[in-house]
């Protein structure tokens, strides 16, 4: 009888705490929508930013949306390209050196928890360091290091899960680590690293501090590595500090575009892993 | 024994930490014979095997004095590339670990990372290896399907056809029948019978059993040290050391 109420009881707490977080999730993205829809439209998406935007003229946040595209994607490029060999090497070379690893791990934790902000101020004095400007490739720069710690240990954690015996198998078919870690363990552990990469996109297009001080921001449509760019963070953020009204309803039409930009790269991304992941065993 | 050794293992002592896991192991493994290493669960049966291709590389604070000769070369003591002693021998686990690809790539990966790319000769040995472990006619027909679709039987089966597509000299096993149901692991001690005539297998096991039927030479092991060793036929009949005497006679187990 008491187990029957204990259950009763866990299993009406787990399904609240459920509720709750839907609930709340969904009226956030119920308040969006609702003040963002009206305001959305093609001009939004098409246009850059006419004089006195932000003030209610006409325009859109198409430098916005494209400064955001041409970051997150450089950035998370950059951060798969440094990141994946680093969290193979951890499981492959480190494997039996427990105490570098929890090392390792127990630094890119705490480097996770360090807030935007900061390595927006670092990048800042990286940039004046390495003397460049304000531009989309010190953005970059910034976005990448902000976003490697949690694309290093994201992959970590997945490629943690892949079996020693696996390793094993693979090194007495006579193949190298190398060959090992790129066609063994990594294919073993592919679905998850998308999850990774995605992770990673999804911090890296949807901070705002990181970028203030490094990419800038302006209403033109960056034409190469050494311009500005603008974010969408960012241009929300403008939007919303204008006192017309309609501007502040751009800001929610923005978020909305933010949204979807994300929504659909995380369907994409999910069809790809959904193919990796039959091979897994 | 009139035959030559295949692998000498001389005054090897393995150490985990603090613990002495493998204590003066000396033994002489004949080249192709089916030799079992014999012994209770945590004997460092496993362990001693894993030795003879490096993979306790891979683990932590693990010291090991001593040698192991396989044709006359000190693998823990040498120049060689530890990817190139590795490829004398095949591996066969407890559980089978298949590679995440498909069943072709299975056998294949093997023999691509050693610089084979003609297609039509990976198909044919593919085609080859598979016939050998009995499996072609049972995955003939998916080949591309991934690895982990077969049954455990079936993937053990895989595991040995990679293992022999890469040529090796030795075969190691470890308690290669230990996940199987009894048909699969049948196939895998007859199909072992029929490969000694060109392979020096090396078969870790604890089923008592399993090392009468197919054992020609028995490496017998109690808490890390090697109690008795000889040719099936004398261990089995006339052991000479208490101590096998009472764990044939099923004291241990």
């Amino acid at each position: 009888m008491i187990k029957k109420i204990e259950e009763i009881f866990f299993r009406s707490l787990m399904l609240i705490s459920n509720l709750l977080i839907l609930f709340v999730l969904a009226l956030i993205l119920l308040s969006i929508f609702k003040k963002g829809l009206g305001a959305l439209n093609w001009e939004m998406l098409s246009q850059r930013p006419h004089g006195g935007y932000y003030y209610g003229k006409e325009g859109g946040v198409l430098n916005a949306i494209v400064g955001s595209l041409y970051l997150s994607f450089g950035a998370t490029l950059l951060a798969t390209i440094i990141g994946v060999p680093v969290a193979l090497f951890m499981n492959v070379y480190l494997v039996k050196q427990k105490r570098v690893l929890n090392f390792i791990r127990f630094l890119l934790d705490l480097i996770w928890g360090v807030p935007s902000i900061v390595y927006g101020a670092f990048g800042f004095t990286l940039m004046v360091f390495l003397g460049i400007k304000t531009s989309l490739l010190a953005g970059i720069i910034t976005v990448t290091l902000f976003i490697l710690p949690i694309m290093i240990r994201a992959c970590d954690e997945i490629l943690k899960t892949s079996p020693l015996g696996l390793l094993e198998a693979s090194l007495s078919l006579g193949s190298t680590k190398t060959e090992t870690s790129f066609r063994v363990v990594l294919m073993q552990s592919f679905s998850g690293i998308i999850t990774a990469i995605l992770l990673s996109f999804g911090r890296a297009i949807g901070d705002a501090a990181s970028v203030l001080f490094t990419a800038g921001y302006t209403d033109n449509i960056p034409s190469s590595l050494s311009e500005p760019a603008a974010t969408l963070p960012l241009s929300i953020f403008f939007q919303l500090s204008s006192p017309v009204p309609e501007v502040q309803n751009r800001a929610y039409a923005s978020a909305v575009i933010l949204i979807i930009i994300i929504l659909t790269i995380s369907l994409l991304s999910r069809a790809l892993s959904k193919k990796y992941h039959k091979n897994r065993i | 024994m009139n035959n030559t050794t295949k692998i000498k293992v001389d005054n090897l002592n393995l150490y985990i930490g603090k613990q002495h896991i493998l204590k003066d192991i000396n033994i002489e493994i004949p080249e192709n014979k089916l030799t079992v290493i014999l012994g209770p669960s945590g004997c460092g049966k496993t362990t001693l095997l894993k030795c003879m291709n490096r993979l306790t590389d891979l683990y932590q604070d693990v010291k090991i004095n001593g040698s192991i000769f396989i044709d006359n070369e000190d693998i823990l003591h040498t120049k060689t590339d530890v990817t190139e002693i590795r490829k004398k021998m095949g591996l066969l686990s407890q559980r089978p670990f298949p590679l995440p690809m498909n069943i072709y790539n299975n056998v294949a990966y093997g023999l691509k990372i050693s610089g084979r790319r003609n297609k039509k000769a990976l198909d044919a040995r593919v085609e080859n290896y598979l016939k050998q472990v009995n499996l072609w006619d049972e995955v003939h027909d998916r080949l591309h399907e991934p690895a982990s679709k077969l049954s455990i039987g079936q993937q053990q089966r895989l595991c040995l056809a990679r293992g022999l597509a890469v040529d090796p000299e030795i075969i190691l096993a470890d308690e290669p029948t230990s996940a199987l149901d009894p048909i699969s692991s049948e196939t895998i001690e007859r199909k072992f019978e029929e490969l000694k005539q060109q392979y020096t297998i090396v078969m870790v096991t604890h089923i008592l059993r399993q090392a009468r039927r197919i054992a020609d030479y028995v490496v017998f092991m109690y808490m890390g040290e090697v109690i008795e060793q000889g040719p099936a036929k004398e261990f089995f009949e006339n052991p000479k050391m208490d101590r096998t005497k009472s764990y044939l006679q099923g004291a241990f187990n």
